[in-house]
């Protein structure tokens, strides 16, 4: 499975979105749920998902899914 | 002060194997209330991760005879607490090698004693970088690493001297005070993750920081607890034991005193 489908698997797992909801596009702060509580969530869902570790920067600049997407792929490469 | 209530043995805890299968970390674990500590985790059942940053070949002995000891998997890891970088290293190592952090034990730390109006910005710096940054983010990313498993435990080792400050010891004061603050406000935030956080403050402790006084001041420090003696870095390790275990469960955000009553 690719990373960007790993990726809206855990993207709506972590914020409750229905399973056909768009993430593409979705920003930080965007939905409630995406918050300072919900975004170290997310970090740690996509940490175990991807059985890595993000440095703080990354986690910070992380403000979007696409952003999450290239974070990842630059840990894991396109397909992992 | 005329009674005096003799310290227990410094032997292994009878803490059984209650902390089998976790995986624990201790910064600054080379000696003293660290190595003690490292001791208590590793008796317990716990694997664990031993840091320091001064002498690699002692500290690897050290693991390995804990080991061949315990049985226990021990890993001497060295890094430097005043460097950011090393520090978010060794928790790719723990990361790499066990994937998973139960127990956080912050450790590490400086004490460089000066007047007021002798503190020079490098012993600011490297007083504060080592006992407090370090511990930020250390619980940082400890944090990170328990949040991916059933939570954790946390104990951060203040000081007497942060809750009750000390003349000549303005920096050490406010570091270990700041350590205070970082447990309180981590509890709280990390409560919901099932990762507890709490301190200890230990008191006049026979270790390597108290051996650099003049008899006059030790003997004044010693005068100043009612228990009647200095405390052991073992016993402070009981303690840390506690509040790691499942015996502490309820209790996050506290700051359990070590200190034989001392008054400061």
């Amino acid at each position: 499975m690719s990373v960007r489908n790993r990726l809206l698997r855990v993207f709506r797992d972590v914020l409750d979105l229905a399973p056909e909801s768009v993430v593409e596009g979705l920003r930080y702060r965007d939905l409630p749920a995406w918050n300072s509580v919900g975004h170290m969530q997310l970090v740690a869902a996509i940490e175990v998902e991807f059985d890595l570790m993000l440095d703080t920067e990354e986690i910070i600049a992380m403000s979007s899914f696409e952003d999450a997407e290239r974070t990842v792929e630059r840990h894991c490469g396109p397909a992992v | 002060m005329s009674a005096t209530v003799a310290p227990p043995s410094d032997g292994a805890a009878p803490a059984g194997r209650a902390l089998e299968g976790r995986v624990g970390l201790v910064t600054g674990a080379g000696r003293g209330i660290g190595w003690a500590t490292a001791g208590r985790l590793a008796r317990a059942g716990a694997r664990v991760v031993l840091n320091g940053h001064t002498d690699p070949e002692g500290l690897a002995a050290r693991a390995a005879a804990l080991e061949a000891e315990t049985g226990a998997r021990c890993l001497a890891v060295m890094a430097d607490m005043a460097r950011p970088v090393e520090i978010a290293g060794l928790y790719r190592t723990i990361h790499a090698t066990f994937g998973r952090l139960d127990i956080l034990v912050g450790n590490a730390g400086i004490l460089e004693d000066a007047r007021l109006g002798m503190i020079t910005d490098d012993s600011l710096e490297r007083v504060m970088q080592v006992n407090l940054h370090a511990a930020i983010r250390t619980v940082q990313l400890a944090a990170r690493l328990m949040r991916r498993g059933q939570g954790g435990a946390m104990v951060l080792v203040s000081s007497i001297v942060g809750l009750r400050g000390n003349a000549g010891q303005a920096v050490y004061a406010a570091s270990k005070a700041g350590l205070i603050g970082l447990t309180l406000s981590a509890a709280k935030e990390l409560g919901p993750d099932r990762i507890r956080v709490n301190a200890v403050a230990p008191g006049y402790i026979e270790t390597d920081m108290i051996r650099h006084l003049d008899p006059a001041t030790d003997a004044a420090r010693r005068a100043a607890i009612p228990l009647g003696r200095a405390g052991q870095a073992g016993e402070v390790a009981d303690a840390i034991l506690f509040l790691v275990s499942d015996s502490a469960a309820y209790i996050t955000g506290q700051v359990l005193g070590v200190d034989g009553g001392m008054i400061l």
